[in-house]
Order: structure tokens, then C-alpha cells, then sequence
């Protein structure tokens, strides 16, 4: 393929979000010295700080990026892929020809389906702005959503002295990736610092009245607020693949590799959707930070010639008042529930498989007062170990203690 | 002038653990390794301000709990992303069971 010969040198990336940009780096950390082009409509900056402070905090420089040789076309969007030809098409008309494409698109922020009063979303700095901008003592908040960014923008309102109210649908908070334990645990802390939290009743309608908004729930009753939020999940950016005709389906679907249906493209992070060899290879989209990164310096290496799979356990955080959470795992692969009671009250949550192995671990509490116990119960469900639940249950048994004896390993 | 401060005892920490210090306003986490050697560095990492003595320390490294950044703790080194700058390490030693840190 002529095309191909003279484009050798470049690997570009699509998006300069968490991953893409750890993609960028982890090319030089791994040698490689042909070009990397990063394409970005917005500039490289931390989402996490979004919910919790609204800092406006850079990845990295500009000056980080030239230093290590790394072209950042800032606010470029990219508008196609020629597989064929293996050229990135610009909005602006720019093609830039590959030898390696790799999708760091991310997500966007799911809508509601209905209309009739503005809602706030929030992914972008962009709108965490427009929303902080409205946040004052007094205000009534509505967070339609108790996934876990609607929960830490509701602490956020909560400490800057709004009334905040949670919508949720489900029967109970962060359904989709916290166990109900864990989730009750943080449920009581909102509830302790005064956000009135409404689970079980959905949204059916918003209206703007004279002095807010109307929200009607599918209880029957209505909510006023001067501010409303919807944090109802994220949306995997896949719109430049599915015009490649790469194939996608709820994310992009990429092989343990992180390539995907189109000879020398990859895609990595909230874009994709990938074969976790942890989990019996089930398709995974993950919506974290470290995540994101982590597949973005695989999907490097993966470019560069490594065929060894990706396997790191999936792990997310989350700030709400003054509690952090902390998942390692996969808590839906958990078939049966263990909780270990620590001295101060803590409780360690622990997901097993019908097998007996680890699969998931979860706890929140004050502080980082969960990150120890989370991180061993990483190392443990890295190694695929089986522990005792009897043991795993015992506060009295360091966790550490667990993963050294010979049963986990 | 730097000076000596007796920080803590030795068996106030564990083994391959790390408990805080806090002098003159200032935080420091203490280490003992798995072969008792005792360490010192800042107490806060150095990607956010987040105290590094919550953290978990397995053989020579330190894991930041916020966001999973690793240092060596015996030479304050970053070990890659999150954490891009290394940690300052203070000088120790240890004399009649009591463990101390020289401090600027
Ligand atoms: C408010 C908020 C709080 C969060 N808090 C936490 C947390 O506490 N813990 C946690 O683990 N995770 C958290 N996350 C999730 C975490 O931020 C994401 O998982 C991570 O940002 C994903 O990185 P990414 O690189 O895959 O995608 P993104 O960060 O979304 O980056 C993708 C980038 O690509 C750009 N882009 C898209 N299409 C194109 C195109 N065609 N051309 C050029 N550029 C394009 C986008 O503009 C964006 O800048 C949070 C997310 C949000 C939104
Ligand atoms: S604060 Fe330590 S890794 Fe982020």
C-alpha cells in the first residue's frame, strides 16, 4: 500500500482527554520517536475537579507536550477517518496521514428526553461553569440523576448553602456501579448534610414558572428550583468510527488489544468498549479516570507492537461531602456479598464470584480512610484470588495479611 | 540550621507501614520498611494535597490513596503518572528506640 509507505512516521490521536494524552506521553516513555500528533477541541484538562471543586486544572502544559515532541493541534476537531488511504480528516480541511490512529473521543453527557425549561449537564468545563456561575446560598438545586457525578455536584451545591434535591429513578443511589450497602453509606451521609434525596420516582415533566422551574415527578408531585441538573450517565463518543464504518455498539468496540474493526485504528477510554480478560473477556465501558488512562498507555503500547493483554482492574473514586468512595472491580460480577466491619465503623464491602474468587471490592467512608483496605482488595482481585470469607470478614485479619498467605496467591 | 526532632518511637509504626508527622505546621510521613529501615518525605504527595500516610505501603513504595500515585520512599522518586514530581525525603535515624528527622 503506497499510501502507507510515505505516512509511516506518524501515530495521531483523536482527543486530548485523559487518555489520549497518557497515549501520547507513554509513546515516548516507550521509545517511540516518529511523530505523535494530538488533535483536540479542547485543551488538555482534569474532568474529575469538575464536580467536586470546579478547578480548572491542566493534564499538563502546553510546554510538557512540545518538550516531549508532542504536536497538540489545539481546538481541532477531527471529521473523518479514511481507513483506506489511513488519514485523519480535519474539520478545517487538514488531513493528517497515519500509521496508527487511536480514538480518545471520550463521552458526552446524556440529555433528557424532554424539553421545557433548561437543564444543566455537566462534562465539560464549558458547563460546569455555566452551572457554578448559578450556585448561591439559598438556591434550590435540583439534581435529576443520583449516579455518581449528579451525588458529587449535589455535595458541591450543598456546601456552597443551596437546598439541593436528588431525583432518582432507581430505588436507590449510583445503581450501576456501587453496591446497595456501599450506596446506603453515602446515601446517609448526603441525608446528614441536609440534601433531600427522592429515589423511586422518575421525572415526567419540567416547566418554567415565573420564579424556576417545575419539575413533576412520576409520583404525582412537583418540585420548584431555581437550578436544575441532569446527571443520567454519559454517552460514548463514537460518531467518527460509526462514519468509518468501524463497529461500535454501545462504545467502540475494541479487541484486548484496544484495536479495532479498522486496520491500525485503536480507540481507548470512555470511548470503547473492551473485552476484559478479568471478566471472562465481557465487553466493559468504563467511565473512569484511571481507566482511561490506563488503556490509553496499553493502546500506545499495543501501536507500538505489544500483544500482551490489558487486564488492570477496574477502579473509580468518588468525592461527596467529606466521604470518599473507592470501587475496585466489577461489582455486578459479584454473585455473593461479604462485609468486614472495621473498628471505626468502616465497612469493607467484598463481591464474589459463584467460584469463590474476588471480583469486586467496594467501601466508602471519611477521608481516604478506605483506600488501604481498596487497594489490597485490588491486588487480591488482580490475582484472581479465592479468599476464605470467613477471614475476609474478620476486621481482626489484616487484608494485608490475606493476600500473603498462600490461598491468594 | 537544620535540627534532629524525635518523631516517634520505633515500634509506633508497623512493619512496611507509615504513620504521620506533623512539626511546626509542617506534615511528614515516617516509614519503616519490611526490613526496618525508617524513612521520612513530605507528607503530602505531590499530584493533589493529599496526606500520604492514608496510603498503602508495599516493600519500598508508598501509593498516593486519592488517585493510586506511587513513590519509592527511600529516594522520594515519582513513579509515573498521576505523579509526574517527586517527593522530598528528609534524613533518619534511629537512637534508643526512638526514630528522628532532620528538618531544614
Ligand atoms: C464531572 C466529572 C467528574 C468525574 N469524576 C470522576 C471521579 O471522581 N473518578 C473517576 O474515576 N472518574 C471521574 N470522571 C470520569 C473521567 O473523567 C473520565 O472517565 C475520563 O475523563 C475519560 O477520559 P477519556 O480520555 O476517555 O475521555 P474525555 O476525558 O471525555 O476526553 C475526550 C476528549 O476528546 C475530545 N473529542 C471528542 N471528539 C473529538 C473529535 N472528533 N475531535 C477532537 N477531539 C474530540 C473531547 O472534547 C474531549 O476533550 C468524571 C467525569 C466527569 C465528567
Ligand atoms: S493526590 Fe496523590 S496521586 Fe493524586
Amino acid at each position: 500500500m503506497p499510501a502507507r509507505a510515505s505516512t509511516a512516521e506518524a501515530i495521531v490521536i483523536a482527543g486530548a482527554g485523559a487518555g489520549g494524552v497518557r497515549a501520547a506521553f507513554t509513546l515516548r516513555e516507550q521509545g517511540w520517536d516518529g511523530r505523535v500528533v494530538l488533535v483536540g477541541t479542547e485543551p488538555p484538562y482534569e474532568r474529575p475537579p469538575l464536580s467536586k471543586t470546579g478547578e480548572y486544572r491542566l493534564i499538563c502544559g502546553g510546554a510538557a507536550l512540545s518538550e516531549a515532541g508532542i504536536t497538540f493541534l489545539a481546538g481541532a476537531e477531527a471529521a473523518g477517518v479514511d481507513t483506506a488511504a489511513h488519514v485523519l480528516e480535519l474539520a478545517d480541511g487538514r488531513r493528517l496521514p497515519y500509521r496508527s490512529l487511536l480514538l480518545t473521543t471520550g463521552a458526552r453527557a446524556r440529555r433528557l428526553p424532554f424539553g421545557g425549561a433548561p437543564v444543566h449537564v455537566l462534562r465539560s468545563y464549558a458547563d460546569s461553569a455555566a452551572l457554578r456561575a448559578r450556585l448561591a446560598p439559598g438556591r434550590r438545586v435540583a439534581v435529576i440523576g443520583g449516579g455518581f457525578i449528579g451525588l458529587e455536584l449535589a455535595a458541591s451545591a450543598a456546601a456552597l448553602g443551596c437546598r439541593v434535591t436528588v431525583i432518582e429513578l432507581g430505588p436507590r443511589l449510583m445503581g450501576r456501579a456501587v453496591p446497595a450497602r456501599v450506596a446506603a453509606t453515602m446515601a446517609g451521609r448526603h441525608v446528614a448534610a441536609g440534601v433531600d434525596l427522592r429515589c423511586g420516582t422518575g421525572v415526567t415533566g419540567l416547566a418554567g414558572t415565573g420564579s424556576g422551574t417545575e419539575i413533576t415527578l412520576a409520583e404525582g408531585t412537583a418540585i420548584e428550583a431555581d437550578v436544575v441538573v441532569a446527571g443520567v450517565g454519559a454517552v460514548p463518543e463514537t460518531m467518527l468510527a460509526c462514519a468509518a464504518g468501524i463497529e461500535t455498539g454501545d462504545g467502540i468496540v475494541v479487541d484486548e488489544r484496544f484495536a479495532t474493526s479498522a486496520p491500525d485504528v485503536f480507540a481507548a477510554g470512555d470511548c470503547c468498549r473492551y473485552p476484559h480478560p478479568l471478566y471472562g473477556g465481557q465487553p466493559l465501558r468504563l467511565e473512569s479516570w484511571r481507566a482511561a488512562q490506563e488503556h490509553g498507555a496499553a493502546a500506545a503500547r499495543a501501536m507500538l507492537g505489544e500483544t500482551e493483554p490489558y487486564a488492570g482492574v477496574p477502579w473509580f473514586w468518588s468525592d461527596q461531602h467529606d466521604y470518599t468512595l473507592q470501587v475496585a472491580g466489577l461489582a455486578s460480577a459479584a454473585d455473593r456479598e461479604v462485609v468486614r466491619v472495621r473498628p471505626d465503623g468502616v465497612e469493607i464491602w467484598f463481591g464474589l464470584s459463584r467460584d469463590g474468587r474476588l471480583v469486586a471490592a467496594a467501601a466508602a467512608g471519611p477521608g481516604n480512610s478506605v483506600a488501604k483496605d481498596i487497594k489490597l482488595a485490588e491486588l487480591l482481585i488482580a490475582r484472581r484470588a479465592a479468599p476464605d470469607p470467613v477471614t475476609l470478614a474478620d476486621p481482626a485479619v489484616t487484608l494485608k495479611s490475606v493476600l500473603r498467605s498462600p490461598v491468594a496467591g | 540550621m537544620s535540627q534532629w526532632i524525635a518523631a516517634c518511637e520505633a515500634d509506633d509504626i508497623d512493619p512496611e507501614d507509615v504513620i504521620p508527622f506533623e512539626h511546626d505546621g509542617n506534615d511528614y510521613a515516617i516509614y519503616r520498611s519490611p526490613d526496618d529501615a525508617y524513612f521520612a518525605t513530605d507528607g503530602h504527595c505531590t499530584h493533589e494535597k493529599t496526606l500520604l500516610c492514608d496510603g498503602l505501603v508495599m516493600g519500598g513504595v508508598i501509593e498516593c490513596p486519592k488517585h493510586n500515585g506511587r513513590f519509592d520512599y527511600t529516594s522520594g522518586k515519582a513513579l509515573g503518572a498521576p505523579v509526574l514530581v517527586d517527593v522530598r525525603t528528609y534524613p533518619v535515624k534511629v537512637m534508643d528506640d526512638t526514630v528522628y528527622i532532620e528538618l531544614p
